[in-house]
């Protein structure tokens, strides 16, 4: 149905079609978020000896996300007279546009996908990397000196950290051949990438969590030190579009890490394929988000500057091990 | 033109991490610090000079509310004083009763340190597991003293109230449960990379500075000197029970934050030996006058709490109230050394080191 869409003549109904589309990823992605913030509540609650929200919604807190919005949504909206306005005002979107804008070309399953486009993979990566401006703009316009140092140690972080995330994947490129992410899950019908390229699995990971500014890389929020950090700042909806926009992109990140690493909608046996594409995408984007949950109430955050002996010295030299690596078998066996 | 400056930041008073109502005015470039300004006297409530006008059973409740965390060494010590002018003979098994106390804060007060020193540091669930034994501990004082937290429990010649039925057995019951915990607190958190990173070397002052700015506690014990009260100068019955002072080398956060585990072990050591000893009955108040009145003269005591060296210096002209009363308040002395660690530390040091000195800002105000 994409690509009839796409391949026909402009109009007001494909527009609208799109449109339509775009709303219901937008809901998708919404109540992923709703019920992401609840099950990160609830996971790292019962691992905390506590149970989570309890009160709104039935046992399991089902409405606490949503009144914890509608509230955002209520409160006055604060600009500090010293702040930047224009950029003030500008930094959340910057921050959540691209958060919105890395979906279109994700695989949820072989049917579902807006934009099935060559670069995929290079596409998400380099707008991804668009949300730091929002980050660092929001540090600076606040005129704060916890924000400010928030929004550099953020933009250090993303900067240094989309290095090793690209060279990771660098390994996957090679073996699948292709940078879009439909050839990459079809590649994976014979093994899933995360056997092939455990090295790059790995550090992928690790460099995405501190894309993701979740802990143990949580430092431009860092509340213990710079007390929430770039966005000390914002208050209600303006402030809800920051940890919005962290959200889709945790959303964003555990989906890419399915189709590339984990096999995207294929089952993991061939006998298995009654079950449809989309349990499986399902089940394996909840093991990811899971993980990330569990990380998070686990460890202690890195030091700023260990954060970057990390990502440079280490990290990196591993990724790029990673491709020689792949590199020389591939010559050597494929 | 590219123009750099410092940057003037204040620390707290509302920080999440300076425990309380500290503040601490900094100067930085970039992240790193280059000169600190400690600011206390948020808290300061006067506790001295309000001595001066209340009789000294009256004076117990005041001290609670200077270390919170572990009132009953704090009880003990004006306690101590006014019975070492008075020459008060305690009853057996009240001392039983006040040293089962004071390890028992003493672990609690522990149990607090490591818990929100682990969450300065960014890791949320180890502050809860330490949460939840202490409440354990809390719930033990309450059901002995009525109060979780400010107990007034103690009193000139012996303690308020005898341990209700079947509590010793609890608090043996009590003890392998800790030791157990303490065991998934190491395997939790000391051999995590990350923790190690941030705190090993990190504010590291040698033997002759902690001597010469007075530290005490494990801030003193991380530099190697063997000083422990309960040892060196034994009050109370501590010379009756058999345990270790231990002691590091190191003089850094790591150090400090393994003795103050260390130290929790020690306790439940003296815990276990004091539930073995426990007499089966006995008084737990001496025969004191309704009236106290310390003897013309003077006093100073000290003993150790988990922070340090706590005196208690009373001066009395006679009357029921003591003419001037000075507490030396261990976390006021600790803090001293604070500007000097933190130039040319980072952020984020600054968090490990003050958390690592292990401040109660009751105390340090007074």
């Amino acid at each position: 149905m994409m690509e009839e869409l796409l391949h026909s003549s402009p109009g007001w109904v494909n527009f609208g079609i799109f449109f339509l589309l775009g709303v219901v990823l937008l809901l998708v992605v919404l109540g992923f978020v709703t019920y992401g913030i609840l099950a990160e509540r609830k996971v790292m609650g019962y691992m905390q000896l506590r149970h989570g929200p309890n009160q709104l919604g039935g046992r399991f807190g089902l409405l606490q996300t949503v009144a914890d919005v509608l509230k955002l949504l209520l409160k006055e909206d604060i600009i500090p007279k010293a702040a930047d306005r224009p950029l003030f005002i500008l930094a959340p979107v910057i921050a959540f546009a691209p958060s919105f804008m890395v979906l279109a070309t994700l695989p949820f399953t072989d049917k579902f996908q807006f934009a099935d486009i060559g670069v995929g993979l290079l596409y998400y990566i380099a707008v991804s990397g668009l949300t730091v401006f929002g980050m660092v703009l929001g540090g600076w316009a606040s005129n704060n000196k916890y924000a400010l140092l928030g929004g550099m140690r953020a933009a250090a972080q993303m900067i240094s950290y989309e290095i090793p995330l690209v060279m990771s994947v660098i390994g996957v490129i090679l073996l699948s051949g292709s940078l879009n992410l439909n050839t990459i899950v079809a590649q994976q019908a014979h093994g899933w990438f995360i056997l092939l390229q455990p090295i790059g699995f790995i550090v992928f990971f690790i460099a995405s969590i501190a894309e993701l500014n979740r802990t143990p890389f949580d430092l431009p929020e860092s509340e213990n030190e710079l007390v929430a950090g770039y966005f000390v700042e914002y208050a209600g909806f303006r402030w809800a579009f920051f940890m919005l926009s962290e959200y889709v992109y945790v959303f964003g990140m555990s989906a890419l890490i399915t189709v590339v690493f984990l096999g995207g909608w294929l089952p993991p046996l061939a006998v298995l394929g009654f079950i449809p594409g989309a349990v499986w995408f399902a089940l394996k984007f909840c093991t990811v988000v899971f993980i990330y949950f569990w990380i998070r109430s686990t460890l202690p955050r890195f030091r700023a500057d260990r954060l970057m002996e990390f990502g440079w010295k280490v990290l990196l030299p591993i990724a790029l091990a990673n491709i020689f690596l792949t590199a020389l078998l591939k010559s050597l066996f494929f | 033109m590219i123009r750099t400056e410092e940057m003037l930041l204040n620390v707290g008073p509302q920080h999440p991490s300076t425990h309380g109502v500290f503040r601490l005015v900094i100067k930085i470039d970039g992240e790193i610090i280059t000169e600190a300004t400690p600011v206390i006297g948020y808290l300061h409530r006067g506790t001295e000079k309000l001595a001066e006008n209340l009789q000294y059973t009256q004076i117990i409740p005041y001290t609670d509310r200077m270390d919170y965390l572990s009132a009953m060494t704090n009880n003990y010590v004006i306690c101590h004083a006014v019975e070492t002018m008075m020459g008060i003979q305690v009853p057996d098994r009240a001392e039983y009763l006040r040293v089962i106390a004071m390890e028992l804060g003493r672990v609690a007060s522990h149990l607090v340190a490591w818990g929100t020193y682990i969450l300065d540091l960014g890791a949320t669930s180890p502050f809860i597991y330490a949460f939840r034994d202490r409440e354990m501990i809390i719930n033990m004082l309450n059901e002995l003293s009525g109060a979780r937290l400010t107990f007034n429990y103690m009193r000139v010649g012996g303690v308020k109230w005898d341990a209700p039925e079947g509590w010793i057995d609890r608090l043996r019951d009590f003890i392998p449960y800790m030791r157990e915990q303490l065991a998934g607190y190491h395997q939790l958190v000391s051999g995590n990379e990350i923790f190690l990173d941030r705190v090993k070397g990190i504010g590291r002052y040698t033997k002759d500075e902690a001597i010469q700015y007075s530290l005490s506690g494990p801030n003193l014990r991380c530099t190697g000197v063997k000083w422990d009260l309960r040892k060196d100068e034994p009050y109370s019955i501590y010379n009756r029970f058999k345990f270790d002072v231990p002691t590091s080398e190191d003089g850094d956060c790591l150090a400090r934050y393994n003795l103050r585990l260390t130290e929790i072990e020690e306790s439940l050591r003296i815990l276990e030996q004091a539930v073995e000893q426990f007499p089966a009955e006995g008084e737990i108040l001496a025969k004191v006058p309704k009236i106290i009145k310390a003897p013309k003269g003077e006093a100073f005591v000290r003993i150790e709490s988990p922070r340090g060296e706590i005196g208690c210096y009373i001066a009395s002209d006679g009357k029921k109230e003591p003419y001037r009363l000075k507490f030396r308040r261990p976390s006021f002395y600790n803090l001293q050394i604070l500007p000097k660690l933190l130039v040319g530390e980072n952020i984020a040091n600054l968090i490990a080191i003050l958390g690592a000195i292990d401040i109660v800002l009751g105390e340090v105000d007074g």
